[in-house]
């Protein structure tokens, strides 16, 4: 049953997600998506969802908010050319189209059957998953194609942000070069954060073998150390033709890979023989884990830049 | 009034992929329609979430469906790729000497964004191109 703080927290993620769209000021913007963020992190614990939220606060408001702010301070630093204001009529035009589709949304959730989904059905093959932790048994086991081309998409995603970089820059450290204030709140947080991180990430990638947490999360929270430590200036980018850089780029879709032709030979494409399923899961999340940090720490990295003010 | 615990949450997701729908359309800067497009993406994964909630049973192993669950946070991963990819464009479209905007939009006499003063943003920052920010971190000292 909801409760009122239910229909508060909704009506807060609305207006919160209102002013990150609608809000004059472009920081502010940000900053109010990050808070949304957090908020739905919050929303899906009501839901019972805890892997999702906790891959919510992590990846949705706290990466992807990074990766907002350091868009937004690159594009002030090239001073771009106004965008044209919209004209009204297109405004309203939208205003209305955005209404109708919320309008239809709502008119199909009120005539949506009752369903109990793929529960049972999860459950019943649980215990031969190798993992007591039935969304990780879903995203690695049964559903271990999705997860597959997934970090294929991550890696994508690199490869397009790479080729952006300008011929005269690559190979280089990547990224811009970070200089802090020694004093200051980040060169602060550069210090404290990342071994509390660190432990959190690799706890979160164990306990998800039975519990909330998995590759993912635990990754991300990994990814955020890296990327805090660098941002801070306490550690230089790494090269992006570092050979072990690379390797821990591939290591999780290499594994993967691997698992599925061997599968494919015993005559079962991504399924894992129930009794060595726990050790074969917990390792190529260990891998995984492992490759979704370095991957989603260099796409916030960015391409290599130009450093030449650096060493002037 | 009994109200199951997903619908408020269901609602809520229809919403912003209304709010993000808009947003997308008639806002002009690249970044905020990217900032737009997840907001309609955090939508849409919150009413999938809600809905898979629906006949939950309390107290047995499985409360929430897991099947949905996982293609969120796929959702989600995805999500944070294309937007990476996107900022990176959208960062070189300027460098390239292209607006905050596409030059295909038809211009109207709307008002613009405040350029916005967030200079206290961060303590971060780049490696100072010009000396603006030795400047403002000597009058702010």
């Amino acid at each position: 049953m909801a409760t009122p703080f239910d229909l508060a927290l909704c009506l807060l993620i609305l207006v919160v997600a209102a002013f990150a769209v609608l809000g004059r000021h472009g920081f502010m913007a940000v900053v109010f998506f990050i808070t949304c963020g957090l908020l739905l992190a919050l929303a899906w614990l009501r839901l019972d969802a805890v892997d999702v939220a906790l891959a919510e606060a992590a990846i949705g408001a706290g990466l992807t908010g990074v990766l907002l702010l350091v868009a937004r301070s690159r594009l002030k630093a090239l001073e771009p050319g106004l965008a044209p204001a919209p004209h009204p009529a297109l405004r309203a035009t939208a205003g209305v189209g955005a209404a109708a589709v919320t309008a239809g949304l709502v008119l199909a959730i009120r005539a949506m059957p009752e369903s109990d989904g793929l529960k049972a059905a999860v459950a019943e093959r649980l215990p031969r998953a190798g993992t007591d932790n039935p969304v990780t048994a879903v995203l690695l086991n049964f559903r271990g194609w999705d997860t597959l081309l997934e970090t294929l998409v991550l890696l994508a995603a690199l490869l397009g942000v790479w080729t952006l970089a300008r011929d005269d820059d690559w190979p280089g450290r990547a990224g811009r070069a970070h200089h802090t204030r020694p004093d200051g709140v980040l060169a602060q947080f550069g210090r404290v954060l990342p071994p509390v991180a660190l432990v959190i990430g690799v706890y979160l990638v164990w306990v998800g073998g039975h519990q909330p947490g998995g590759a993912f999360q635990g990754g991300t929270v990994l990814a955020a150390a890296w990327v805090v430590t660098v941002m801070a200036g306490l550690l230089p980018a790494p090269r992006v033709d570092d050979p072990a850089l690379r390797a821990a780029l591939l290591a999780g879709p290499v594994a993967f890979v691997v698992l599925a032709v061997a599968g494919l030979l015993a005559g079962s494409f991504l399924v894992f023989p129930p009794d060595r399923a726990k050790l074969l899961l917990l390792g190529l999340e260990a891998l995984l884990a492992v490759s979704i940090a370095a991957t989603l720490a260099l796409l916030v990295f960015g391409a290599p830049e130009d450093r030449s003010e650096e060493n002037a | 009034m009994n109200l199951p615990i997903w619908m408020p949450y269901a609602l809520c997701g229809a919403g912003l992929v209304g709010l993000g729908l808009y947003g997308l359309l008639a806002r002009p800067q690249l970044l905020r329609r990217i900032l737009a497009f997840n907001i309609m993406g955090a939508g849409i994964f919150l009413l999938f979430g809600a809905l898979a909630r629906r006949g939950a049973v309390v107290g047995a192993i499985v409360d929430a469906d897991p099947v949905p669950q996982a293609m969120i946070i796929t959702g989600i991963v995805v999500a944070i790729s294309a937007t990476a990819l996107a900022l990176g464009l959208i960062v070189a479209h300027a460098r390239a000497g292209g607006g905050e905007g596409l030059p295909g939009d038809t211009p109207g006499v709307g008002e613009r964004d405040e350029p916005g003063a967030d200079e206290a943003a961060d303590d971060s920052g780049s490696a100072d191109r010009d000396g603006r920010r030795d400047e403002r971190e000597g009058t702010r000292r």
